[in-house]
């Protein structure tokens, strides 16, 4: 079986992707991630985890950071997120230089961190609550969220009660509670099954479609990658450094069919080769045709 | 057999479970009865009922009635009335008197409590009890309040740890009781001084146990939280010590235990008192039914608040583990109270606003 299914470029838009992406640069920056490096000192000498790290994200855009193991996406986020600093250049939140931690800069962490010993409400009016809202306000404001993230009912429980995606759901929450002008989503999904995965994935898109926010999101999945982002910032391993950012040309809104959509596959493709050096073409094809 | 008693770490079945905790109590006791019963078993002495003809002179002319004397002792005093032809002694093989059997421990359980003192101005047992449990609470309830706080902030801050806890780590090293003299001259001879040691005993461990357990808090919810606009205050408060409480709970539960190890010592410096005292008195009159008896008492009282804690936890710490039926019923009461007190106050309050 040798068939070869003729994928566009990955680089190839349509009309109405280019369109949205040149619109895109129109809108203020966000992030601006300004020539980060990032060294450790080790008894085996010194290790540079990223070096030169230079990309930006723009308001309302979905950002996703990729690569292989070992390529300081971790350390890149939580640079970002401001619990570890930079060795050089600097992190910049719309034009201001960043330092330390702040709400806005909101996170979701791969492990589940919420409080466990705080009921599901109180979880997510954690962040308000800290600014010194009222709890009241905080109370009407949480509402509001847990109806986002379909969990009203589940406001009195305690995280111990809930499934593992519907934590990260309540985790979702509790960084929106803040309004943060960046959420910042460290392979938010990474622990869940497979179908939790997909769909909290959609939900996300659903999330980011209905509000003005802005994600920055790490994952190793490139399906979730293109599934998601607007841009994917690949990254190279040792030293960690933006190999390239890619401009999916997936339309949206997006779904779950498109996974076998010519674009799809081709930035998947692109993706496939940039992280694990294949080849691409025969190879990913004959997979794509071994698939459903 | 089809099912192997020992399986490693396997859960037991709930009434396993029960049974081995009766065992766990009545193996021990069915040893003591067994010892205390069955005459060949060990009984090294003899009761002397009937000394015999003491007028036969010999190495063991000294046994009397009502005395207690060995076996072999007993034995050849009969040998030299046999020879002397006199009336032999006779008696019953008993335990020795630091042993007494199960049921004497028992009635001494009723009696301890209602024998007067043998001298006026001794205690009562359950004077002597009550002011141990006193020594003990306002010992620990110092040392708590000093050692919690400064635990949890040792756990938090590497600064005060590094100021803390190198010190306090030598000085736990010095046993407790030998600031007994010093405590006595400082506080002369009452509670005081008492106090002070189970407070010394308590304390220097507590701070380390509490900052070790503090340290074990979760960072990645120190992280979650900072990202939320937390500051250090609130991270202490509103992270650190909701996050260590239940383990903290745990610790002190563990802690409480260790001051009743010091009560012994420190009811024995200056003036003797409580339950040491008088088990220590009981000693010297040579009642082991009563001294067993509030050694026994000890190990109730301390198993029983222990439990009456570690029941309370389940009310303080709802979101840890799935809690007994009862507990989760009671944990009902006081919402239902407030439901029904507050109705509807609160909703005029409401309406007001």
């Amino acid at each position: 079986m040798s068939t070869q299914l003729q994928l566009p470029s990955y680089k190839a838009q349509s009309a109405e992707v280019a369109a949205r992406f040149s619109e895109i640069k129109q809108r203020p920056v966000v992030l601006d991630i300004d020539r980060l490096g990032k060294t450790f000192e080790s008894t085996k000498g010194r290790i540079t985890a990223l070096k030169d790290v230079d990309f930006r994200v723009h308001r309302k855009e979905f950002v996703s950071v990729i690569g292989p193991s070992g390529c300081g996406k971790s350390t890149l986020i939580r640079i970002l997120a401001g619990l570890e600093s930079p060795s050089n250049g600097e992190v910049r939140l719309d034009g201001e230089r960043t330092s330390g931690p702040c709400k806005d800069r909101g996170m979701v962490f791969q492990g589940y961190t919420l409080f466990p010993w705080l009921c599901v409400r109180d979880n997510v009016t954690f962040g308000p609550r800290m600014a010194g809202m009222s709890k009241a306000k905080a109370k009407e404001k949480a509402e509001a969220w847990l109806d986002v993230i379909g969990l009203r009912k589940f406001a009195d429980h305690y995280p111990d009660q809930l499934s593992g995606g519907m934590k990260q759901r309540v985790a979702i929450a509790r960084a929106l509670a803040n309004e943060p002008r960046i959420l910042l989503m460290d392979e938010p999904f990474g622990a869940l099954d497979a179908q939790t995965r997909a769909g909290m994935q959609s939900h996300l898109i659903k999330v980011w479609d209905s509000i003005d926010l802005t994600i920055l999101f790490i994952t190793h999945d490139l399906d979730e990658a293109v599934y998601l982002s607007d841009r994917i910032v690949v990254l190279a391993a040792h030293p960690g450094r933006v190999q390239e950012v890619i401009e999916v040309p997936v339309p949206r809104p997006r779904d779950r069919s498109q996974f076998l959509s010519p674009a799809f596959l081709a930035t998947k493709n692109r993706l496939e080769e940039l992280i694990y050096g294949s080849t691409g073409g025969e190879h990913m094809t004959e997979m794509t045709h071994a698939g459903p | 057999m089809a099912l192997p008693l020992l399986r490693v770490r396997e859960p037991l079945a709930p009434g396993a479970r029960s049974a081995a905790t009766a065992l766990a109590f009545l193996l021990p006791l069915a040893l003591w009865a067994l010892v205390s019963y069955v005459p060949f078993i060990w009984h090294p002495q003899v009761l002397v009922t009937d000394p015999g003809d003491s007028a036969v002179p010999g190495t063991y002319d000294f046994i009397a009635a009502n005395e207690r004397v060995d076996v072999a002792s007993f034995e050849l005093r009969n040998e030299e009335l046999s020879k002397a032809g006199a009336k032999l002694a006779a008696g019953e093989r008993v335990n020795p008197i630091y042993l007494p059997a199960p049921h004497e421990v028992a009635r001494a359980f009723y009696t301890a409590f209602t024998t007067a003192p043998e001298r006026r101005g001794d205690y009562w047992l359950h004077e002597s009890l009550w002011h141990s449990c006193q020594i003990i609470f306002w010992g620990f309830l110092y040392a708590a309040l000093l050692g919690l706080p400064l635990g949890v902030l040792c756990g938090t801050f590497p600064l005060i740890s590094q100021l803390c806890e190198p010190f306090i780590d030598f000085v736990r090293y010095m046993p407790a009781p030998v600031f007994g003299a010093l405590a006595v001259a400082i506080f002369g001879l009452a509670d005081a001084p008492k106090i002070t040691i189970i407070f010394i005993g308590t304390f220097f461990q507590m701070v380390l146990v509490v900052a070790n357990t503090t340290r074990q808090v979760e960072p990645a919810l120190l992280h979650a939280a900072q990202t939320l606009g937390a500051n250090t205050r609130q991270l202490l408060t509103r992270v650190v010590i909701p996050s260590a409480l239940p383990h903290l709970y745990r610790d002190t539960r563990i802690l409480i235990g260790w001051a009743w190890t010091y009560l012994v010592v420190a009811e024995l410096i200056g003036e003797k008192s409580g339950i040491s005292a008088f088990i220590y008195q009981q000693q010297r009159y040579r009642h082991f039914d009563n001294v067993y008896a509030s050694i026994v008492i000890i190990g109730a009282v301390g198993l029983l608040c222990d439990q009456l804690l570690a029941f309370a936890g389940t009310f303080l710490f709802p979101w840890q583990s799935a809690p007994s039926p009862l507990a989760r019923s009671l944990r009902e009461v006081p919402r239902r109270l407030r439901a029904a007190l507050s109705g509807a106050p609160r909703a005029e309050v409401e309406v007001s606003k």
